[in-house]
């Protein structure tokens, strides 16, 4: 079948990989980019309307912490003239009201503002900084600035059960809508597995009260949710299907597409120092390796649900089974689909409130 | 949900019409609309001042040859669709 190429419909903006919070399940990749080899603004610029020209409609500026960039209010504002909705994730910690009118006053469309929980000691032993009062104070400014908000929880063992208290702070907002990603595992957060990881106990009881919550919220607040897809019998359509929907920048420039790309060996990025976003988006090696069909495998290759999850993730497949062509090993029809199901049943063994010594946490450092 | 006829359909917060290489959209937080004809035709009434009223009777007047029943179900079914998808709020 031959593959027809669509147009990226949004861009992941990473904008620097500083950031004043340590999370232990930290999406950016173990070796980060220091803030001499960050992008400068007339760079962002200049990709922000070649997005816009290849079909991105949407920027979502993200890190670290986007914050941390001083020219962060001349992004936003060359971003929206590009014609893309800007939508800003960020930790709310280097925020003061003024900024916020700022970012605002530019054109900002969307904040999505991240919680580690709704415990002040948990939330701060998790992003290994004391941020959860700050983060508080800024939902009432964004109620104050009428910004669109969307709550952000990264959920995990240590928190799935405080689902409902999360979705009581959101209706206490003025979020429109709620966000609960499961951790998925690359990175800070395989290093962080064995504590990270939920019980399937506590996977069943959470999606019972995902389920309750849309239906007592619906046209108020709309709840999505990231399953975990290590309990899944099927694997996430990763990134909407490799090189078919998004691109993610880094902060020095390099194209990739997805976070954690960066791992699978022999993969060549280009830079947007060096080619336009569009001859990236056509051309670039590493989108092309996992277009289309032709380089799965059984049991992908013939299997029904392959345009529908696209073999689900390669990075996920190359931490797990070795090989980042393989079907990715969560698959219930993966052949290495057992190797997974020990790694739940060890999770499930431990007690979920069980205490986990901090000195156990691998804590994300920060770059230079 | 199925929309007042009185109420006066807005866009809701971090939404807004835009446009990418002459194709109209409704952008939302984490999520776009392409819009055509009626999509379009019904999105840019919800500003706040057409009633649900108004949109049914401008549309069944631009689609003339649709039965006007049919043209106020669909309008009330996508209205309440964009309301569920918080894209819309209803002034009354």
């Amino acid at each position: 079948m031959t593959f027809t190429l669509p147009n990226p419909l949004a861009l992941i903006a990473e904008l620097t990989h500083r950031c004043p919070l340590h999370c232990v399940y930290c999406s950016n990749p173990l070796e980060m980019q220091s803030r001499a080899n960050e992008l400068p603004t007339e760079v962002w610029s200049r990709v922000f309307k070649e997005a816009a020209e290849a079909g991105v409609l949407q920027a979502d500026f993200t890190g670290g912490e986007p914050l941390a960039r001083t020219d962060i209010v001349d992004l936003i504002r060359a971003a929206r003239a590009a014609g893309l909705y800007v939508n800003l994730i960020t930790s709310g910690l280097p925020m003061d009201e003024a900024k916020l009118a700022a970012l605002v006053e530019a054109g900002l469309d969307h904040i999505q503002l991240s919680f580690q929980g709704t415990r002040e000691n948990t939330a701060n032993e998790i992003s290994g900084t004391k941020s959860h009062a700050h983060k508080l104070r800024v939902l009432e400014w964004v109620k104050r600035h009428r910004i669109a908000l969307t709550l952000n929880f990264v959920i995990h063992r240590r928190n799935i059960d405080q689902l409902e208290e999360m979705v009581g702070l959101a209706e206490s907002s003025s979020a429109t809508r709620i966000e609960f990603a499961n951790v998925q595992y690359y990175g800070w957060a395989f290093a962080n597995r064995e504590n990270l990881l939920p019980t399937r106990q506590q996977v069943n009881d959470s999606v019972e009260v995902i389920k309750r919550e849309q239906e007592r919220l619906q046209g108020k607040i709309r709840i999505e949710f990231v399953v975990p897809d290590y309990y899944a019998k099927y694997p996430k359509p990763c990134m909407g299907g490799w090189g078919r929907k998004l691109l993610l920048i880094t902060p020095s420039g390099d194209a990739l597409p997805c976070h954690a790309a960066q791992v699978i060996p022999g993969l060549l990025f280009e830079n947007v120092k060096d080619r336009s976003l569009r001859e990236i988006w056509e051309h670039s090696a590493a989108f092309q390796k996992f277009r289309g069909e032709d380089w799965m495998q059984e049991p992908c290759r013939t299997c029904d649900r392959r345009e529908q999850d696209f073999g689900g993730c390669r990075c996920q497949a190359l931490l797990l089974a070795g090989d980042a062509s393989a079907t990715d090993p969560v698959c219930s029809l993966s052949p290495l689909r057992p190797k997974i199901d020990v790694i739940l049943n060890e999770m499930s063994t431990a007690p979920p409130g069980q205490v986990v010594l901090k000195s156990a946490w691998l804590y994300r450092p920060n770059p230079l | 949900m199925t929309p007042d006829p009185n109420s006066r359909p807005r866009l809701a917060p971090g939404c807004r019409l835009g446009e990418n290489n002459n194709q109209r959209v409704l952008l939302m937080p984490e999520r776009a609309l392409r819009l055509n004809g009626p999509s379009l035709e019904i999105v840019e009434r919800c500003d706040g001042k057409h009633t649900v009223g108004q949109i049914v009777a401008d549309l069944q007047k631009i689609y003339s040859k649709a039965a006007s029943e049919k043209v106020e179900q669909d309008i009330l079914g996508y209205l309440a669709l964009l309301h569920d998808q918080r894209a819309l709020d209803f002034d009354l």
